[in-house]
């Protein structure tokens, strides 16, 4: 069978083809058209949302003064077992990689704990890491937290580049996390 | 968007979970499929479940081999639970080379195995586009159409389930096919592979997080048009 005889035969073929080359050519998207990585939302891609919450002291801390900085975003609960299984490891990360620029903002579900045994709690686990209180929810709320612990990695830019929901996360997956992120330029 | 089912103080992953429920339904469907294309479906269970292992043990390896320093410290992490410590690349690739030493070592026929498999690609592409939908990811452009979902901070095109709706469509196709009877070896498989193709190129075009090339065209239309033209070649007898 010859091209032009093969081309008679199928037509329906190469009418498809050809069709789907011209829904292709009509669903260019050009450069920087896309939505994401410009816009904040809490998912892989986009800007992270912004948080401004005040630590145990009542310092106000932002996460928007990090950028530049690799952070871990981790939202959790004193009662949660997973977010107390997976802290160990968080600090252990933020001592061993704090000095090349990761930082990590422990924002504490406080809408859905209790305030008073957060102290307590920070000083049995040795955290010295910034935990915020998020008294209203608010960042809760605007991370989508539906489950603790939930975890974004962000990178230097500003852009969320992973995100855990559930726990506890492992050693190394923090490690390997933060040390591809740390690669990437400023 | 479902990414999670709280049961009591359990958390669990939905789009997980709806992969492996996808997983059973396809491995039934392809076992009735086996059954009627006269295959023994216990040599495509076992295929499977070759594939599914080395491809699971293979993701681990290949992560762990590609973050050796930080693994050597802690080596117990080979064995860790987390499907975050997987390569996905890497397992797949394992998982395809596992099937195709085990069809080989069975003396399995390619196209008439692919076939009997298809049902089982075919059920995974709806749970795919459904655990999509659960997760958020995949997820559409902007739009004013009175259907699109509000995600991720604008109005968007619920693409998850533009492609579920295709991929269920594709079933029914399949399943249709599959009664009469294919007229050669392969025929179903690449009929699969062609209508996914075409549902993936129509998808991905309002896509809203596409990797884009250079003019703004899609890589995933350039993929998807590229599979759908080889399938396509091949039906049309350019082989032969």
């Amino acid at each position: 069978m010859n091209f032009v005889q093969a081309v008679q035969k199928n037509w329906l073929i190469f009418l498809a083809l050809t069709l789907s080359l011209g829904w292709m050519w009509f669903s260019r998207a050009p450069q920087d058209s896309l939505t994401a990585g410009k816009i904040p939302a809490p998912q892989v891609g986009f800007l992270a949302p912004q948080v401004e919450l005040a630590d145990l002291n009542g310092n106000l801390v932002r996460l928007a003064d990090l950028r530049g900085q690799v952070v871990l975003l981790n939202v959790w609960a004193t009662w949660c077992p997973p977010c107390r299984a997976e802290m160990p490891a968080i600090q252990r990360a933020y001592a061993a990689y704090r000095e090349q620029g990761f930082s990590v903002l422990a924002v504490n579900s406080t809408v859905q704990d209790e305030a008073a045994k957060i102290p307590a709690f920070v000083a049995d686990y040795g955290l010295t890491f910034p935990v915020l209180l998020d008294v209203d929810g608010l960042a809760t709320r605007s991370y989508r937290v539906n489950s603790l612990p939930s975890s974004f990695f962000i990178g230097r830019d500003g852009i969320i580049r992973e995100v855990v929901v559930g726990g506890p996360m492992d050693e190394t997956l923090l490690k390997t996390r933060i040390e591809n992120l740390l690669k990437e330029q400023p | 968007m479902f990414p999670t089912l709280q049961l009591g103080p359990l958390a669990l992953q939905t789009p997980g979970l709806i992969l492996l429920l996808a997983l059973w339904l396809g491995l039934d469907l392809m076992e009735r499929q086996a059954r009627r294309a006269g295959l023994k479906a216990e040599t495509l269970y076992n295929l499977v479940f070759a594939a599914l292992t080395v491809g699971l043990l293979g993701a681990r390896l290949s992560f762990a081999a590609q973050n050796f320093a930080i693994f050597a410290q802690t080596p117990l992490s080979l064995i860790s639970p987390n499907p975050g410590l997987l390569d996905p690349f890497g397992g797949l690739a394992l998982g395809l080379l596992a099937a195709l030493v085990y069809g080989q070592r069975k003396g399995l026929a390619l196209w008439q195995t692919l076939d009997g498999l298809t049902p089982l690609f075919a059920v995974l592409a709806a749970g795919l586009a459904l655990s999509a939908a659960a997760a958020g990811t995949f997820f559409g452009m902007e739009t004013n159409l009175p259907w699109g979902v509000d995600l991720w901070g604008a109005r968007r095109h619920p693409t998850q389930f533009y492609a579920l709706g295709l991929a269920l469509v594709n079933l029914g196709i399949l399943g249709w096919q599959a009664k009469q009877n294919p007229p050669q070896a392969g025929g179903l498989f690449r009929l699969f592979v062609a209508l996914t193709a075409l549902g993936w190129l129509l998808v991905e075009g309002l896509r809203g997080d596409s990797i884009l090339l250079p003019g703004g065209w899609r890589l995933g239309q350039v993929l998807a048009w590229a599979l759908l033209a080889a399938s396509g070649i091949r039906s049309a007898g350019f082989s032969r």
